[in-house]
């Protein structure tokens, strides 16, 4: 019995200790983000918001801030619309090589970012394509892709295919089966697609470090590029906005999931 | 309502002309126009031959693989309990063990390897604690090896292991447990003679995601690894950056892209006879 | 029964060598149909039969491979669903779980963008039609199986569409919910004259609400016939099984008749037997039992129960003949009625009147 007791502790101190390994670093960060010594000391001996006037008061760091969002919107519109159409295509459409085309759209995850970058960088150069956003909007769409199709997989197998046989006979098109149906009932997780594909190009780099150039800069690479330079806390405040987002988008995904839940359980 | 052959392209079209503009397409071209830089195929073969013999590529092809091979081996030692304690786990503890593994892996790569460079520095906040504890009299090289880039490698591959070992174990039937255990099975039998070998498709899907990604990482070694650990995609943007020299760079794109998706290959085959572990 | 029956109206329905093939399988094979206005049509069959695959042509989700599909005299075969007019109630309602009550019922109208004035009227009626007033803002969650049935029925009906599809709507509902709805269901279609093809696997509910029922086997129609004519003349083996329980006696020609395996005479009033024999087919309760041998004539046969079961108002027996397979006797459970034990001698009998010979 007390054997049991000694092991169910020991296994419970286990997880604790990788949980706060797993969640350490990032919050370390926040913290270090909000010192007010002139070096990265952790605790910090004085509180400030500091580091937030340089990253604010920075007019490249603004821009980089400016860029990211930009090019983020955008990509989260192009891939959560075509991820929705297609997604609907692969659920509702009966055609054969369903598995192999699943395994050419997943495929942007797994293909290393570096060749997808070098490979668009290689095209775009020529075509005067560098720095312009839309541009690198549509690449980060490309590996956003995966995800908004898999959550939107999942939301529109849900929907009863019933449903959308009786609008039809309640005289829709299909068009007007899917803005009258589908598309209220996918709507929950076309968020949450959403809200990744955001975050899918808020936070990327590799690809953004070779189609920015010096016009589009975005956060994540002018952090790389301070940090190839010195580790100093600017960065730390520039982090923890990547952090927050993050967590806004976690936390927006975790409500909407939460109000799919209270509105579709029985 | 099923969809006629023609809607589903249609609806597909968009995303196919977006897959083929700038990732089918570019990668195509890249490796066709670059290599045929080199001439005609016997050259690009003395080319290839002659590349991939060489000592620096040859040395960052073994690195690379035994890095990824590494990393693969602890993000699973510490993922396969942490994923079944998640499993385990109700309520308010299930909820606290998920934001620990989601938050750090929805994160930036960038951030997420910059807390470490923070944490693992010479004067980082891990030399700090122990000089300042008396554990040790001189600051212990953390980063900028091989330590560092592990380290770092683990921790960002890490929520991907446990989030695969985690459906994997969760449709494990509890009662197949609890028959074993009636049955007189020790908990370590029951473990070993049942839950592993019920969840071990999931290890396999899991070390081959981890390591698929491993092989293709390029952020974290970059800024956390040493002269010494010098991996394939970094070599590809260091031929691109410093030399322009896009043939080389295309026939180590080549390689890299040849275990990745002969890999995924592997993968995908093995994840469509179980499905629920797709993507 | 078909209200305007006559030969100068137009069918509400028409249906012309329907035909669907799925790969190498024909699902509906060659269905000819023809549905009056007012007409409660069942298409009642096993699973597989192609009932649905029928309905499905019928509602436009589906296009037949051969054959017409043809609505008050217009060709819809290749129209879309929504140009076919019709309203329809599906096996699990299919009620949008995004909309409430009220919405659910006024979607037909509102696709067809009807004033809002209009819509109030239309869904209150048929709201009311279906005794569910008083429920407009709830959810389909928020309903019992039986409501959700309701605005599923009152959806279908609120564009008054001139025929109504329906796919198995009780399948899900308990014993006594269905019979009250059947009956509300019969009554909404006889207020409103709508015609009605009713898709079911449930003989009873077929029996009772039908004016005439279409049984499939292997996407064909098997018999087509009011529901007392389908029940009481089978046309052949797989109709007289598959509507309630059925004797069929092994039988072959004999000089002047037929007799049974065992040479039994045999005399049926309708039917006949195939070159090769076939069966007489008798319903259990149309065969009475009495005590003791007695000696054979036709349609008479002795033999020994084997088995009697209670079934409350009425006792099935089974009874040992000698011949290849027991006869089945329900006996009502009458007042004064004699009750049997296993193992006693009894005879059956039955009038020719109430038999059939059919082909093997």
């Amino acid at each position: 019995m007390s054997g049991l007791v000694i092991r169910t502790a020991l296994v419970r101190a286990l997880v604790t200790v990788f949980c706060v390994g797993l969640l350490a670093p990032i919050v370390i960060v926040v913290i270090a983000s909000f010192s007010g010594d002139g070096y990265l000391k952790f605790p910090p001996s004085s509180f400030s918001l500091h580091w937030y006037d340089r990253f604010l008061g920075d007019a490249r760091w603004r821009n980089a801030l400016l860029n990211s969002l930009w090019i983020a919107a955008m990509t989260c519109v192009i891939a959560t619309v075509l991820g929705f159409l297609a997604a609907y295509a692969m659920v509702r459409a009966g055609f054969k090589g369903k598995g192999a085309l699943t395994a050419f759209l997943l495929a942007p995850l797994i293909v290393p970012h570096v060749v997808t970058a070098i490979a668009v960088y290689f095209l775009s150069a020529p075509w005067g394509l560098i720095g312009v956003k839309p541009w690198i909007a549509l690449t980060h769409a490309v590996v956003a892709l995966p995800v908004v199709l898999v959550i939107l997989q999942s939301a529109l197998q849900a929907v009863d295919p019933n449903l959308e046989r009786a609008a039809m006979i309640c005289g829709c098109t299909r068009f007007g089966v899917f803005r009258r149906v589908v598309v209220p009932l996918a709507l929950p997780g076309a968020i949450s697609a959403a809200l990744f594909s955001f975050l899918t190009s808020f936070d990327e780099l590799m690809i953004s470090l070779f189609l920015a150039g010096v016009r589009s800069e975005t956060l994540p690479v002018r952090i790389w590029n301070s940090l190839l330079l010195e580790v100093e806390p600017t960065i730390a405040a520039v982090s923890t906005v990547l952090i927050a987002v993050t967590v806004v988008a976690l936390l927006a995904d975790w409500g909407v999931r939460r109000l799919r839940g209270a509105r579709l359980a029985g | 309502m099923p969809l006629g052959r023609l809607g589903a392209l249609l609806l597909l079209a968009p995303t196919l002309l977006l897959m083929l503009l700038i990732f089918v397409g570019p990668i195509g071209w890249f490796l066709s126009a670059a290599l045929g830089e080199l001439g005609s195929l016997s050259e690009i073969w003395e080319e290839a031959v002659a590349t991939l013999g060489s000592r620096t590529i040859l040395a960052a092809i073994l690195n690379t693989n035994w890095i990824a091979f590494l990393v693969t081996l602890v993000v699973l030692a510490l993922g396969y309990p942490l994923a079944y304690a998640l499993t385990r786990a109700k309520g308010l503890a299930f909820t606290a063990i998920l934001v620990c593994i989601l938050l750090p892996y929805f994160t930036s790569v960038i951030v997420r390897t910059y807390a470490w460079m923070v944490l693992l520095g010479r004067n980082g906040l891990i030399n700090q604690a122990l000089l300042g504890l008396g554990v040790i009299q001189q600051p212990l090289e953390l980063m900028y090896n091989r330590t560092g880039v592990i380290i770092g490698m683990t921790y960002v591959l890490l929520p991907y292991m446990i989030l695969t070992l985690y459906s994997a174990m969760k449709a494990v039937d509890p009662r197949l447990l609890q028959a074993a255990e009636g049955m007189g099975a020790s908990p370590f039998e029951v473990f070993r003679k049942v839950f592993f070998p019920l969840t071990l498709h999931g290890v396999v899907a899991g070390a081959l995601i981890v390591f698929i990604l491993g092989v293709g990482f390029f952020i974290t070694p970059a800024l956390m690894g040493g002269p010494g650990d010098i991996m394939i995609a970094m070599l590809i943007e260091r031929e691109i950056e410093l030399t322009q020299n896009w043939p080389v760079a295309a026939l180590m794109t080549l390689v890299l892209l040849a275990v990745t998706l002969s890999l995924y290959a592997v993968y995908h085959r093995f994840s469509a006879e179980r499905p629920g572990l797709a993507a | 029964m078909p209200r305007d029956s006559g030969p100068a109206t137009t069918p509400a329905i028409l249906l012309e060598g329907l035909t669907k093939r799925y790969g190498a399988e024909t699902v509906v094979a060659d269905v000819n149909l023809d549905i009056a206005p007012g007409e409660f049509l069942t298409l009642l069959g096993p699973s597989g039969s192609g009932k649905t695959t029928t309905l499905s042509m019928l509602a436009g989700f589906v296009l037949p491979d051969a054959g017409r599909v043809v609505l008050a005299g217009r060709d819809v075969s290749k129209a879309p669903p929504r140009a076919r007019g019709l309203g329809m109630v599906f096996q699990n309602y299919a009620i949008f779980p995004h909309l409430d009550v009220f919405e659910n019922v006024a979607f037909p109208l509102r696709v067809q963008r009807k004033p809002q004035k209009e819509v109030e009227t239309r869904v209150w009626d048929a709201l009311q039609m279906v005794k569910l007033t008083g429920f407009e803002k709830r959810y389909a969650r928020q309903l019992s199986g039986g409501q959700q049935q309701r605005v599923a029925l009152a959806r279908a009906i609120v564009a008054h569409p001139p025929v109504v599809l329906m796919d198995e709507p009780l399948g899900a509902l308990d014993k006594n919910l269905r019979y009250h709805m059947q009956v509300e269901i019969k009554e909404i279609q006889r207020r409103l004259g709508t015609t009605m093809v009713y898709v079911t696997h449930d003989q009873e509910e077929a029996l009772t609400m039908s004016d005439r029922i279409a049984i499939m086997n292997h996407g064909r129609i098997a018999q087509l016939g009011p529901p007392r004519e389908v029940y009481e003349k089978p046309e052949n083996a797989f109709v007289a099984r598959f509507l309630g329980e059925a004797n069929l006696l092994a039988a072959k020609p004999a000089a002047g008749g037929a007799v049974t395996a065992k040479g039994a005479p045999l005399e049926a009033g309708s039917g006949a037997l195939g070159a090769e024999g076939g069966f007489l087919f008798v319903r259990p309760e149309k065969v009475t039992l009495s005590a003791g041998a007695a000696p054979a004539g036709p349609n008479r046969l002795s033999g020994t129960i084997r088995h009697a079961s209670f079934l409350g108002n009425v006792v099935r027996y089974a009874v040992e003949l000698g011949e290849p397979e027991p006869l089945l006797v329900d006996a009502a459970n009458a007042a004064g009625a004699a009750i049997f034990g296993p193992g006693e001698t009894v005879t059956a009998s039955w009038d020719a009147g109430d038999c059939r010979l059919l082909a093997g």
